[in-house]
């Protein structure tokens, strides 16, 4: 005997767990299999891009802290970027050591949060996000030291930063540093040879070469599908080329690639960061600019490697003290265009570890 | 004795806390007798509350709730007053009756597993000689209160979560119940105190694997991680218990914790010997091996995260059923070939066996890491 069945409509979010803020999802359900998906976004529209028109250049970094507020550093230094190119501005060398540092540091911590929510969407209960929020405290201290904030940091200036760091920063930072490669391959044992980890995460929302292409993905959900493309090597910026890194990249595209890229790119930022305070220079950390600032008629796009990928700030000047239009090109959104491709077919506890595994920021996607 | 004209002979209460000559004999003993037990299952299960958040707060480097009370014991206290005082709201549409009846349905076969656990020697509420088919039997009503409420509940998260539990329980049950006759061959009796008795070498140590299957088969039963997808909170947010609040709420978190601690006293009994131990008195042995189970299934979850509904029911099928008809077969032929034999030597074997098949079964089953080149 046939039974009749018949699908039905289950909203995911904006309040749900799972949804890392406000993110809704209209799923189509046949059961637990998912038929559909509709992704609805806006509940944290703040318009920060239409504010910035009526801002100076200087004061829009304040609202850049508030789009990815778990990788604040690197908004801002995304948007000083664009700004310089747009002015024609080059920061001090040291400057731009400091932000390179405080960057990787932003990556590592966005990274952990990035590895404890997917495992709190694979259903851990806590235990593996805490031990994140450990470790991820301490970044936060560090920037604490040298900005005297912990969430929106304000740090990046347009020519520079605002404070140099104080003394007690760096033996602080060699502190951290030397203790964090341990605790990730702690952890690493604990999970990465998980039989349910790797059960719930192997061959499992998978990102094909072409289609995470196609989707213009970046970060770590492209080069968890194996391509090797990071703006650090592809278009350096700041002093990235002085520094050897690698670039991980996974072979499969599922959600353990994307997770084993974060933990090895971790990696890396630490091999930056110890790079980057060897080669510290001494000198100045602001560049002269001008007390208001005009930059010349034009346009400019400056684009950064941000934790969830590639991270742009477009920017048109008309000439005045404000920007005649800011357009930011948030990886989170971009990233989550794949997001139908990859839940139609699977069952709803894997759409939520696929939604992890992407990992955005909602602040980001609605700007 | 005679009940309504019927001769119930297992019918007996032991540890005569009254005198023989009392009015009413047999029923003021067994009033008595539910009181306790009712009590002891709802202390323990506030103590249980206290004893989780406690533990699983040092998994978690976090201290746990420590205001309420000395060390928070008193935080359950709070919890339940607050839970009680809150309004109890009724959804619009959901079926009333079931809606209603649900959490009383889930309740009541969770306590009654309590009535046949002998928290010492023979003290309990009545011996039954088919202690452990009645648990069996019993304990698998708690789900029908589960799936009511999920299908009363007029929302689609308590549906899912109530089409799960079905898939889910029903299939644990065999292996569950499977494991469980391995231990009634070498006890050769089904009343839970003879089991204890005659268990001169804890079973565990005579049914490895069979611990393990039923270990890990009531985990899945009473909806522990790694199995805990009926209240999949990243998923389906609470599960069934969704629409519930108050009074009503209250029930379904007191039934997941008395399922809890009925899974901890039945490995007690079944697989650790229940009351027996040297020096301590029998309850405090009891009590100590219960929090010993307890403390596993919060280690448990404080680590592993949770499987999805297929892989859980091709576990239950694939892994765990043939494992468990594997072990049947060893004990059926250990009891009937070599009764004689020394238990040491059959312990020996078993646990040489249950390394070896389990390493067999998990190689089937491997998902091999590797690394991400750089």
């Amino acid at each position: 005997m046939a039974l009749k069945t018949e699908t039905f409509i289950l909203n995911a979010g904006p309040q749900h767990p799972s949804t890392h803020g406000v993110f809704r999802m209209r799923l189509t359900l046949d059961g637990e299999v998912i038929q559909d998906v509709e992704p609805v976004f806006g509940y944290l529209h703040r318009g920060i891009e239409k504010l910035a028109e009526g801002l100076t250049y200087p004061q829009d970094i304040v609202f850049t802290d508030r789009l990815d507020y778990l990788a604040s550093m690197t908004n801002n230094q995304a948007y000083v970027v664009a700004v310089e190119k747009l002015a024609g501005i080059q920061a001090p060398e040291r400057a731009e050591y400091l932000r390179v540092i405080m960057a990787e540091l932003m990556r590592i911590s966005s990274h952990l949060m990035a590895v404890g929510f997917l495992l709190n969407d694979l259903g851990a209960f806590l235990t593996p996000l805490l031990y994140m929020y450990r470790e991820r405290e301490k970044i936060l201290d560090l920037f604490d030291m040298v900005c005297g904030q912990r969430l929106t940091y304000n740090y990046m200036r347009i020519g520079g930063v605002s404070q140099d760091i104080p003394e007690e920063f760096i033996p602080a930072l060699k502190k951290y540093i030397d203790s964090l490669p341990g605790f990730i391959n702690e952890y690493e044992q604990l999970l990465a040879t998980n039989e349910i980890v790797l059960i719930r995460t192997k061959n499992v929302g998978i990102l094909t070469k072409e289609s995470a292409i196609n989707y213009s993905a970046a970060g770590p959900v492209l080069r968890g599908s194996g391509v090797k493309w990071d703006i650090r090597k592809a278009d350096p910026y700041s002093v990235y080329e002085r520094f050897k890194f690698e670039v991980p990249v996974g072979s499969v595209g599922d959600i353990y690639d994307r997770y084993r890229v974060r933990i090895e790119e971790m990696h890396q930022s630490i091999a930056i960061i110890r790079q980057a305070m060897e080669q510290l220079p001494q000198g100045e950390i602001q560049a002269k600019i001008p007390k208001v600032l005009r930059p010349p008629k034009g346009e400019a796009y400056g684009h950064i490697e941000g934790p969830k990928g590639e991270l742009g700030f477009y920017l048109v000047s008309d000439g005045s003290t404000n920007p005649y239009r800011l357009h930011v090109r948030p990886p989170s959104l971009i990233n989550l265009t794949a997001l139908k491709e990859l839940l139609v077919g699977v069952k709803i506890a894997d759409a939520m570890a696929i939604f992890g595994s992407i990992d955005i920021c909602v602040g980001e996607v609605d700007r | 004795m005679s009940i309504l004209g019927r001769n119930v002979l297992p019918l007996t209460v032991h540890a005569s806390v009254l005198a023989p000559d009392w009015p009413w004999g047999f029923w003021s003993h067994m009033i008595i007798f539910v009181v306790i037990v009712m009590a002891f299952v709802i202390l323990m299960a506030m103590g249980f509350i206290w004893f989780e958040r406690r533990v699983i707060s040092r998994y978690q480097i976090r201290i746990g709730p420590n205001r309420i009370g000395p060390f928070g014991l008193l935080q359950p206290v709070a919890d339940v007053i607050k839970i009680l005082i809150k309004e109890d709201i009724v959804p619009l549409n959901v079926d009333k009756i079931i809606h209603l009846l649900a959490p009383a349905v889930a309740i009541i076969p969770a306590i009654m597993v309590f009535a046949v656990i002998p928290f010492s020697n023979g003290a309990s509420l009545v011996d039954l000689n088919i202690g452990i088919l009645y648990i069996v039997a019993i304990s698998s009503i708690s789900i029908v209160g589960q799936v009511m409420a999920g299908w009363g509940s007029n929302n689609k998260y308590a549906l899912i979560s109530a089409m799960r539990v079905i898939a889910q329980v029903v299939s644990y049950e065999i292996p569950l119940a499977l494991s469980i006759i391995g231990v009634v061959l070498f006890a050769g009796t089904l009343s839970m105190n003879g089991i204890v008795q005659q268990q001169s070498i804890p079973f565990i140590l005579l049914q490895p694997l069979g611990f393990i299957i039923y270990f890990l088969a009531s985990l899945a039963e009473v909806n522990r991680t790694p199995f805990d997808l009926l209240e999949a909170e990243g998923e389906i947010v609470a599960g069934y218990n969704i629409e519930y609040s108050g009074f009503k709420f209250a029930l379904f978190y007191l039934t997941e914790y008395t399922e809890a601690i009925a899974i901890s006293t039945i490995i007690t009994t079944l697989y650790l010997a229940g009351w027996k131990g040297p020096f301590l008195p029998p309850v405090l042995w009891f009590l100590i091996k219960v929090f010993a189970v307890f403390t596993l299934i919060i280690w448990v979850r404080a680590t592993l995260p949770r499987l999805r509904i297929d892989q859980v029911m091709g576990f239950a099928w694939k892994f765990l059923l043939p494992l468990a008809f594997i072990n049947l077969l060893i004990t059926g032929v250990q009891v009937v070939a070599w009764p004689d034999l020394s238990q040491w030597v059959i312990v020996a074997v078993n646990i040489v066996l249950s390394a070896v098949l389990i390493v067999a079964f998990s190689r089937m089953f491997r998902t091999k890491g590797d690394k991400v080149e750089a």
